[in-house]
């Protein structure tokens, strides 16, 4: 049994899982990710930070919803390392 | 010399600014937080108008290519050297090939790196301050980037290893959300409802606020709080709109929502500014994490050349302690 982590925001703004509205979403709960991938943005101060995991991993959940308003500490992903 | 490993969310050089072009559009630029800045480089025994780096949100990850004397005021990132905690607003020595990492703030917004001698990139203009939209200041003219690496100055004092300031002088980020601001230029513009509603609304920082400007939100009409009038000659359609002027630095700009125009905000144009910001509580205000709330409290102009005096004294003081 492998204990999940999580990924949390570095910042307030507001999360995203899609790099462009009309694009599909970076990843899907249940997908393998690598280290460094980007699973999600928060954008603030009209620029947008890369959510990527620490290290080669499969996605869980999503614990924050697309566009929706984060805080720095809240989660935005649970992952399983691999 | 520091080499950027990580640059963290927005990092620029910073100093107290870039002055005497305001006329010509040039705004001046430098440490959003000018109390946490100064007392940053008293700290390590450098004059206020050293450059530091300012740090937003989450800070870059830093090494020092030779030994130094270095303070982080502001937000706290909880710092770090070489994976050792290091306290912040104290003066803190580190050795040639040591690492500082920052992690992300949870109260307040920006943090200020002091290096002693300061980061000496080329002053433009005067200043060292990065200015970002025009691409001009602190390296490059632009946020700094990994691999960038950053001269410092020659050692000016020594021996203030350990120095740090008393508890009373380190702000309470979040805990004051007053700020205060001075009526006008263009505050005939609104009606008395108008003026009261702008003064009783609780403004939320919105995720767009920055250096440029801090926008507010609420659900507030803003057309409906300026008297209606046929707009004279040369003044826009809209009824937030004047005939063009200067704008203070400080100064909330009715375009839609209220906007307080920053220290890299454009320098004048047609949107009524219906009050200032004093300078104490634009480094207040520049703590303000998005989503926070703020209110406007009036004050005359005695009263705020008043806050100016004690402000300026207090850091007078903080650089005798620390500079002699």
């Amino acid at each position: 049994m492998t204990s999940e982590e999580t990924i949390d925001a570095p910042m307030p703004g507001v999360f995203y899982r899609r790099p462009d509205p009309d694009e599909p979403v970076f990843v899907e709960e249940g997908d393998d990710v690598s280290a460094g991938e980007t699973v999600g943005l928060i954008g603030v101060m009209k620029t947008f930070h890369d959510i990527e995991p620490g290290t080669d991993c499969v996605v869980t959940s999503f614990e924050a919803d697309n566009e929706t308003e984060v805080e720095a500490g809240d989660t935005l992903v649970t992952v399983e390392p691999e | 010399m520091l080499r950027i490993v990580e640059p963290g969310l927005s990092t620029t050089v910073q100093d107290t600014g870039r002055y005497g072009h305001y006329h010509i559009g040039m705004p001046p630029s430098g440490a959003v937080d000018q109390y946490a800045h100064r007392v940053a480089n008293f700290l390590v025994g450098n004059e206020a108008d050293a450059a530091t780096l300012e740090l937003t949100y989450t800070g870059p990850e830093v090494v020092f290519e030779e030994e130094g004397l270095v303070a982080v005021c502001g937000a706290d990132m909880d710092p770090s050297l070489d994976g050792e905690p290091v306290p912040t607003w104290t003066a803190v020595r580190v050795a040639a090939g040591q690492t500082l990492s920052f992690e992300f703030a949870t109260e307040g917004a920006r943090a200020y790196l002091a290096v002693d001698g300061g980061i000496d990139t080329e002053p433009v203009m005067g200043s060292r301050a990065t200015y970002t939209l025009i691409g001009v200041g602190g390296h490059e003219g632009r946020e700094l980037e990994a691999g960038d690496e950053l001269p410092t100055g020659a050692t000016e004092a020594d021996g203030l290893e350990g120095n740090s300031v008393d508890a009373a002088h380190v702000p309470d980020y979040g805990a004051e959300t007053s700020i205060r601001v001075v009526m006008g230029l263009c505050d005939y513009r609104l009606t008395e409802d108008g003026k009261e509603t702008l003064l009783d609304t609780e403004w939320t920082v919105s995720n767009e606020a920055d250096r440029v400007g801090y926008r507010l939100d609420a659900d507030v009409d803003i057309q409906g709080l300026f008297v209606e009038r046929e707009q004279p000659f040369g003044a826009g359609t809209d009824l937030t709109n004047v005939v063009d002027l200067g704008y203070p630095v400080g100064s909330i700009q009715m375009a839609g929502q209220p906007i307080v125009l920053m220290r890299d905000a454009v320098t004048g144009g047609g949107y009524a500014t219906v009050g200032t910001v004093i300078s104490p509580d634009r480094s207040t205000l520049a703590q303000g994490r998005s989503h926070e709330t703020v209110t406007f409290e009036p004050v005359s102009v005695e009263e705020a050349l008043t806050a100016r005096e004690d402000w300026t004294a207090r850091l007078d003081r903080l650089r005798e302690e620390l500079l002699g």
